[in-house]
């Protein structure tokens, strides 16, 4: 392009070439801090990529929850099991990202599947610990009253104690789905199409980069404000907890 | 050269190994890359970026979590900043603190220690306002200002909630360090983002460098936890699990 520009020069005159970032060039050549034009022009190319990510969020936070729900189901009877899952999905959490992909990347190599483990497992942690949590925050009394009432075992763990925990457990699939928005933006590293990519392809241009965090961000929310109104319409009887340990 | 083992019969993590331990040429152009003395020192310069991120999201955080645990006042704004702490997309915040503000070592180290402030700040101010306020009354009695209760009986007894802040603020931040190579710094994020360059061994390789300064970050912020805890408090919870 700056070729054909400097053959046409001659022609065009020297103030084309002088104008692509001079004080006349468009708002993007000259990258001031937000061109609201170019956003405009441009938005369709974040559409894809922001349809990526949401699918992407809600296929693996159902992944984890799945998995650590049938963890915390294992570990309910078996309270020794505890410690050992805690600690395993602790070491998990602790590997970076950035290297998570590219450790897989000599066993699944890179793409949608090496995402969806990657970040399927970061929800492990917090959703097992507050599954885990809520369970053993249920009042011994509630307990005892559902077994004065008859309750089996497991009729008393999903009629009594699982629905008491709910707060805990929304509140963990909060935080697990607020911090998967977030790093599912590195999966571009794994050539997945989320709002990562467009954000990495033009990294430096101002605008690209206030688009593509700014989307990220304002899902965050949307999918925390999601969970919240999932909690008071399930668990109606407590005002759902701030208290989210780190 | 007969004494140099070659793991590459591992496959590409055999050759990751390799990459680390012998140079090599590079997959575009002449230059030798990876070999232990340029890891090494990437190792070196990754734990430089992180620590000094690290210490100034601590020095920060601390001082403001201290204060507000103590007077017990803020919690809506301690335990919210942490929950909005997780949602920062590290990606993103670099590429905005690259681009509207600069590249360079000190602008980089800003980007880190906000990831850091969040957690450290939420855990400190946990720690210290759930100190049991029977022992600050009893500090009281003793006749302790604020500045002796805060440093010999509230402080000591947060240590561990404290602890657990920083090694969680120290893990993201050790983590997303790789992603400074994209602001000008080199660290171990070069062999990761430079595939075209190190081939899919430099990018294995880094790849297990930084998994492994992460699990040993974690590992040595847990000992420091361990060290100072109070030896009290080891003894109440061994007695209270026992």
């Amino acid at each position: 392009m700056t070729a054909l520009i400097a053959q046409l020069a001659p022609v065009l005159g020297q103030v084309e070439i002088h104008n692509r970032t001079g004080p006349n060039a468009p708002c993007q050549a000259q990258n001031k801090a937000f061109c609201f034009d170019w956003a405009v022009d441009n938005f369709d190319r974040y559409t894809t990529p922001l349809l990526n990510h949401v699918l992407i969020v809600l296929v693996c936070v159902a992944i984890g929850f799945a998995a650590a729900f049938g963890m915390a189901l294992i570990s309910h009877g078996r309270r020794w099991l505890i410690p050992t899952f805690t600690g395993t999905t602790g070491v998990l959490y602790t590997i970076p990202s950035l290297a998570f992909i590219f450790l897989l990347l000599p066993i699944t190599g890179l793409g949608t599947t090496t995402a969806i483990i990657v970040l399927s497992v970061y929800t492990l942690q917090i959703i097992y610990r507050n599954i885990v949590a809520g369970l053993a925050n249920v009042p011994p009394e509630s307990k005892d009253a559902g077994r004065g009432m008859g309750m089996t075992d497991r009729q008393l763990l999903w009629r009594v104690e699982l629905p008491l925990a709910l707060p805990e457990i929304i509140a963990g699939l909060r935080i697990a789905t607020v911090s998967t928005v977030a790093i599912a933006s590195l999966m571009v590293f794994a050539n997945v199409n989320t709002l990562g990519e467009p954000l990495y392809q033009q990294i430096s241009f101002k605008t690209n980069v206030v688009i593509a965090g700014g989307l990220m961000i304002l899902m965050a929310i949307a999918f925390d404000a999601l969970l919240l109104l999932a909690q008071r319409l399930l668990a109606p009887w407590r005002r759902p907890s701030m208290e989210a340990l780190a | 050269m007969s004494h140099v083992i070659h793991l590459g019969f591992l496959g590409t993590f055999g050759d990751a190994f390799d990459f680390i331990l012998h140079q090599q040429k590079a997959r575009i152009g002449d230059n030798l890359v990876g070999g232990p003395d340029k890891s090494l020192s990437l190792v070196g310069e990754h734990l430089k970026v992180t620590f000094l991120s690290l210490g100034v999201a601590a020095a920060v955080a601390l001082p403001v979590g201290i204060i507000l645990g103590h007077v017990r006042r803020g919690e809506t704004f301690a335990i919210a900043l942490g929950n909005a702490g997780r949602a920062v997309p590290e990606l993103a915040l670099i590429a905005f603190v690259a681009a509207y503000i600069g590249v360079g070592l000190a602008n980089v180290t800003f980007a880190f220690a906000i990831l850091g402030i969040p957690p450290i700040l939420t855990n400190t101010y946990v720690g210290m306002s759930q100190v049991d306020r029977n022992a600050v009354q009893a500090a009281r009695g003793m006749g302790m200002t604020n500045l002796q209760s805060i440093f010999r009986v509230e402080l000591p007894l947060a240590v561990p909630t404290i602890m657990a802040g920083v090694r969680t603020a120290g893990v993201n931040i050790i983590a997303t360090v790789a992603l400074a190579s994209l602001a000008g710094l080199s660290t171990l994020g070069d062999y990761i983002i430079n595939r075209n360059v190190y081939g899919d061994q430099g990018v294995v390789a880094g790849a297990i460098l930084i998994a492994l300064l992460a699990l040993a970050l974690d590992f040595g912020l847990a000992g420091l936890q361990w060290a100072l805890t109070p030896r009290g408090l080891k003894l109440a919870r061994a007695g209270a699990s026992a």
